[in-house]
């Protein structure tokens, strides 16, 4: 299978840190998998989707995303991603559809397309009901499904989604889960985290597991589950492999 | 590019139709500040009788001067005299706590013996220089003249009251009493030189006249309005920088910013588009302020504003005036974190800045220093330029000067924003 995500040696330390938050990782993602990113808090989870997706610069290394370097062509890359992140960025004064139209038009939307590609999505995740209701009114889990729309209605090559069914009730969650699968199918590629390990060991194709900027384990999740010792799901692979200490950083 | 522009300010007028509050800021305020302002000012100019000021007067001389004076501050239309409180007549004592305690603003305390004082010195006077010319009688013995001690007539003021209206009450006080001094030295010659003499003219020889200039064989006199609304509207102008400072803290914490920067979009075109809507909010209020000043002021009792020919060059020093607040406001909503950050030092700052810019009191009346600072403000510039328009008929290109200061400003603070943003992504 083909490789959308090559990462090689990429390292970040921000610049008041004393140490790195993402330390010398390398990585292939290939085309069509649905990717998990799982580490407790402060693992580089954020940090290394961040990188992907242009919002932070690496110290070091280098990635490139379906072929295109991101130090040349960070622009193009733009175009093939789309990204969910983990709060609700949203306008949260503005409808659902208005926010949609927006953000879908930064992506070069436009005209019956977008409006279509709207309606459609919201459809999909049960909001057309809600289309022209301001955001702000919305639940959690509305919010949520908007969230990830305002990502996909470019049609990405590559999703990143940065724990998109934290704080959601379980119909929301999975509404939500369901479409990225079709999306999935569709030929997207998603890279995900999650601190939820049963959805995750569901959801995803492949799992590296990340523990204090490194990566500690590889693999579809059943590889992972056997490669440790009386391990019955991902939670005690997941506590074999990072341990059973807090996390609380500041 | 130019659609991504288009939905920016299709967003960006959406964001602020649904902000009730910011509307408020961007369009009742300025208007509320504009008729405000103007009222108060334009009174302060006016010489109407249901304004005149009440003052005390204590009259320890019951003379001639007294009289002279109490005629003569009720005859200038500024001021009622009030001589008596709850019936009783006021001493100087009285007069100095009302004062003191702010219940009226001035107090004029006349000293005893004034008027028979002031003529025995005239008197004196005039009788050294008539015997030095040998006009006096021979046998008049040369006894020594009394000593007369100067006089002094007290002012008692509010200390609350400002110094301008201090300094423009001394010296119309001043000038009175020196016609006084005057009138009575003439009538003292008159009556040494005896019956016969020619009557001495004691009106003013020296006057003075204010040229008004005039555009199309016509006198524009400025008042409280042409000086005001101008003013005002930059004033107005400049508060966009709140709102919009609000606008761009909210999408950084609301994510949206960072939503933004992980799309296809260049930070030009999201500048793009906050400059293009908050000008045409500029603009909107630019009219509404004009159109206030036109037709609402006349039946509020006020002049009209006198756009005669200067509305097309008044919307382009608005216009510049306009980019100057975004480029500041943008510049203030990049490096702000929170809106209890950007919302505070934003209304402070356009309040120095109009300080410094000289809104509420004019640059030439500034210490030096201040002068030379005020040069360094863009409201300075706009209201300059404002002025040149309205009071001084200038043309487009007398205006390039300041309208580019006001552009140029407009490029530098979007410049430093974009570096900061930068610098600041490089974590």
């Amino acid at each position: 299978m083909q490789s959308i995500i090559k990462i090689e040696s990429l390292s970040k330390k921000y610049k008041e840190a004393d140490q790195f938050s993402l330390n010398d990782v390398s990585l292939n993602i290939n085309e069509g998998e649905i990717f998990g990113l799982l580490g407790p808090n402060g693992a580089g989870k954020t940090t290394l989707i961040s990188m992907l997706c242009g919002l932070v610069k690496p110290t070091s290394g280098h990635f490139s995303i379906d072929g295109l370097d991101y130090q040349h062509h960070s622009s193009k890359i733009k175009k093939i991603i789309g990204i969910v992140p983990q709060e609700y960025a949203l306008y949260p004064t503005l409808t659902a559809r208005e926010n949609l139209h927006y953000f879908g038009s930064m992506y070069g939307l436009k005209g019956s397309d977008l409006k279509d590609k709207v309606i459609e999505t919201l459809d999909l995740l049960g909001l057309l009901k809600f289309a022209d209701k301001p955001v702000e009114t919305f639940s959690g889990g509305m919010k949520r499904r908007v969230n990830l729309i305002a990502g996909i209605l470019h049609k990405p090559k590559v999703l990143f989604l940065d724990e998109p069914t934290v704080g959601v009730d379980v119909q929301s969650k999975n509404a939500i889960i369901d479409y990225l699968k079709v999306l999935n199918q569709n030929g997207t590629s998603i890279i995900y985290t999650s601190h939820h390990l049963a959805e995750a060991e569901d959801f995803c194709t492949n799992i590296a597991i990340l523990d204090r900027g490194r990566i500690y384990a590889k693999g579809t999740p059943s590889t992972l589950i056997n490669s440790v010792e009386d391990a019955r799901n991902l939670e005690d692979v997941f506590i074999s492999l990072t341990g059973k200490d807090l996390r609380d950083a500041i | 590019m130019l659609y991504k522009i288009w939905m920016s300010i299709v967003k960006e007028f959406l964001l602020l139709k649904r902000d009730l509050g910011g509307l408020i800021i961007l369009f009742i305020m300025p208007l509320v500040l504009v008729i405000t302002v103007t009222l108060i000012q334009d009174s302060t100019f006016k010489t109407v009788s249901d304004s005149k000021i009440p003052i005390l007067l204590v009259d320890n001389d019951k003379g001639s001067v007294s009289k002279t004076v109490f005629e003569n501050l009720e005859k200038s239309n500024l001021f009622s005299v009030v001589t008596q409180i709850d019936n009783k007549t006021i001493t100087e004592d009285i007069a100095r706590e009302n004062v003191y305690k702010g219940k009226f603003q001035l107090a004029i305390v006349i000293p005893k013996n004034l008027s028979s004082d002031l003529q025995a010195k005239v008197d004196q006077n005039v009788e050294k220089i008539v015997s030095s010319l040998g006009m006096t009688d021979s046998t008049a013995t040369s006894e020594p003249q009394p000593i007369i001690k100067e006089k002094e007539v007290k002012l008692y003021f509010d200390p609350a009251v400002q110094m301008s209206f201090k300094n423009a009450v001394m010296s119309s006080i001043d000038k009175m009493i020196s016609q006084i001094e005057t009138k009575s030295i003439y009538t003292t010659f008159e009556k040494q030189l005896g019956e016969g003499s020619t009557n001495f003219e004691q009106k003013s020889f020296i006057s003075f006249k204010e040229i008004i200039p005039k555009i199309n064989n016509k006198e524009v006199r400025p008042n409280s309005v042409q000086h005001n609304v101008p003013a005002w509207t930059l004033f107005a102008i400049f508060f966009i920088v709140i709102p919009l400072s609000i606008n761009i803290v909210k999408e950084k914490s609301q994510g949206t910013f960072v939503r933004l920067r992980t799309n296809p979009v260049s930070s030009l075109v999201v500048i793009i588009g906050k400059t293009i809507t908050y000008s045409v909010i500029c603009m909107i209020q630019f009219y509404m302020m004009v159109a206030v000043a036109v037709f609402l002021f006349p039946s509020i009792g006020l002049p009209s504003l006198n756009i005669e020919g200067h509305l097309a060059l008044m919307s382009v020093v608005a216009l510049f005036s306009g980019f100057a607040a975004i480029g500041f406001g943008i510049l203030l909503g990049t490096i702000a974190s929170t809106q209890e950050q950007s919302a505070p030092f934003g209304a402070t700052s356009v309040i120095i800045l109009a300080a410094i810019g000289g809104i509420w009191v004019p640059v030439f009346a500034m210490p030096k220093i201040m002068q030379i600072i005020a040069k360094s403000s863009p409201m300075n510039w706009g209201l300059d330029a404002f002025y040149d328009v309205l009071l001084r008929n200038v043309t487009f290109l007398e205006i390039i000067p300041k309208i580019s200061l006001l552009f140029l400003f407009f490029i530098l603070t979007t410049a430093i924003a974009l570096f900061y943003d930068k610098k600041k992504r490089a974590v």
